[in-house]
């Protein structure tokens, strides 16, 4: 099954947008501003989350439209095989929420990873390396996300907990020990899952790159650093003899809160961060294909690569697009011009797009 | 412009759980359409509620006698005592016609964030009741969020020096789900599959 036409009503400039008869590649091709990345965002809304753009649901909405947004997609797969319909909208009274459909039947946001596996590559994304943790963090978890939806409620829980103790942590009272006790159990239980989510998902995205060649592209080497010990048992034993020390800090100081996710370049040893900009770029677009190869198993696959394939020279645009060719999803790719794609313009699907509006060429 | 009146009232109804400015203004335009009919019965069911309802002096359920009509119900099994954040949640359990025993309203659930602490809560008169004697199981029916879990977690640990079986609801809910948004259905089935904690 596959993505075959997608839809988007008073979604930023796009204000009723139609794309239809997708293939493997589609290229979505015009002046920067024109609503190519917008297309891509909408696509990113059939994962659970907030998109590529991280944005707030409530300024997605089209200015001049009613004050809520919907995008819908439709798969299709053999001809004996139903189309599955997807939507996901937000309404005027309740621009932040955002509501999903699947084959025009309420669903949660949370369960539409069990439809569709969508990676995607952005040039946000491009300091990752040189970033805070923080932002790795939010990338292992996001890779994550896509091979197990549970990973999105550990993270959340943990998160919540880990708050519960800080600030019970940081109040002039000495913290109720039965209080800790039931705010670090859950801690720990749910801290405990979501590092090995992590540390799973960094192991078999890092398997994946490990098989390939290490030229046209750097190839990464990841390695998952915990930030606590790892096991429920050994996590919550943490927890209990640090409350001292960590009341003293008035934070936490143990705990996946602290994972890290480090990368180096195969071959140099040196830390991603310390390799060209293109190095950089070259090893984000190996973690990103390779992640789209294991997360499209058993359920479709999307890629969604914007503005990557501009700045790659001749050679490893040539290999990426092999590449991509060979693999499971489906690709989405956004440019200012049509001709780095020359490769793959006959078999791809090209739409023109031009101040929210699209043409297929 | 609509009288000083409506306005009242509507912004009175506005706040109420549920509703907001528009459904207010629809609900009064609605009662002022049928003042001799429906308005009235509002009215003396209102005052009843003002004139009769109380907070049960045993298990803080709300009822027009004290102790409450479950407390004070012979049929009902002492033995066992189960604890919830609040009377929504008791109502719910209970409109599942599963469980016999008696009840205990906490008033809320252990929040840092929301600076809800243990003495905030009925947890005095929970373990002052299991003191008391003849209680043999609390069951703790809290809900699936986290402040639920851990305010579960907190009252075991409180109530571990008491002879009793200490019992959670099975939560096969779904996580962050609120007792009160439950059919009666999934939560007669973690009643009936509820399990020892610890
Ligand atoms: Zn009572």
């Amino acid at each position: 099954m596959a993505l075959d036409a997608i839809t988007l009503s008073h979604f930023r400039n796009h204000r009723e947008t139609r794309l239809d008869g997708a293939r493997q590649f589609n290229l979505l091709v015009g002046e920067n501003g024109a609503g190519k990345t917008n297309v891509l965002e909408a696509i990113s809304l059939f994962a659970p989350g907030r998109g590529l753009r991280r944005a707030a649901l409530a300024e997605i909405a089209g200015a001049a439209g009613p004050g809520g947004f919907s995008v819908g997609a439709s798969l299709a797969g053999q001809p004996d095989e139903e189309a599955l319909r997807l939507g996901t909208y937000t309404k005027a009274a309740q621009p932040g929420r955002r509501l999903v459909q699947v084959n025009g039947t309420p669903a949660s946001a949370v369960g539409l990873g069990e439809w569709l596996a969508i990676s995607w590559l952005t040039p946000a994304m491009d300091r990752l390396f040189a970033d805070s943790a923080g932002a790795r963090r939010r990338f292992m978890d996001r890779m994550a996300l896509a091979l197990d939806p549970a990973h999105a409620r550990h993270a959340a829980r943990y998160e919540n907990a880990l708050r519960e103790r800080n600030r019970l942590l940081s109040d002039d009272r000495p913290p109720e020990a039965a209080w800790l006790d039931g705010i670090e159990a859950q801690m720990a239980q749910h801290g405990a899952l979501l590092a090995q989510g992590r540390a799973r998902t960094v192991a078999a995205v890092g398997q994946e790159i490990a098989v390939l060649p290490e030229q046209p592209f750097a190839r990464p080497v990841l390695v998952y650093a915990a930030g606590g010990p790892a096991g429920q048992d050994a996590f919550a034993a943490a927890l209990k003899s640090g409350r001292g020390r960590d009341r003293a800090a008035r934070r936490s100081l143990v705990g996946p809160h602290r994972d890290e996710l480090e990368v180096t370049m195969a071959g140099k040893n040196v830390p991603a961060a310390s390799c060209s900009t293109g190095e950089q770029k070259a090893m984000l677009i190996a973690i990103t294909l390779a992640h789209a190869q294991l997360a499209a198993r058993g359920r479709p696959g999307l890629l969604l690569l914007d503005e990557v394939a501009a700045h790659l020279d001749p050679f490893r645009r040539a290999s990426l697009f092999e590449r991509l060719r060979s693999g499971r999803a489906q690709v989405w790719l956004t440019g200012t011009e049509l001709g780095p794609f020359a490769e793959i313009r006959a078999e791809a699907a090209v739409w023109q797009v031009s101040g929210g509006q699209v043409e297929r060429v | 412009m609509a009288s000083q009146e409506i306005e009242t009232l509507a912004s009175a109804l506005a706040r109420l759980p549920g509703l907001g400015p528009r459904s207010a203004r629809r609900v009064v335009l609605w009662l002022v359409k049928r003042r001799e009919t429906a308005l009235l019965q509002l009215l003396a069911a209102l005052e009843q509620v003002r004139d009769r309802l109380v907070e049960c002096r045993i298990c803080g359920n709300v009822d027009t006698q004290n102790p409450c009509g479950i407390c004070a119900d012979p049929r009902r099994d002492q033995t066992s005592v189960c604890v919830v954040e609040d009377v929504a949640d008791l109502w719910a359990l209970d409109r599942a016609k599963l469980y016999t025993g008696r009840y205990h309203v906490l008033g809320g659930k252990l929040s840092a964030m929301d600076g809800v602490r243990p003495e905030d809560l009925n947890i005095g008169s929970l373990l002052e009741r299991v003191a008391s004697g003849g209680i043999d199981e609390v069951v703790l029916a809290m809900n699936a969020t986290l402040e639920g879990q851990t305010t579960a977690h907190y009252l075991a640990e409180r109530l571990e020096e008491y002879p009793l079986r200490i019992t959670q609801l099975a939560h096969g809910l779904p996580v962050g789900g609120e007792l009160d948004y439950l059919d009666e259905g999934t939560l007669a089935q973690a009643l009936r599959a509820r399990r020892p904690v610890g």
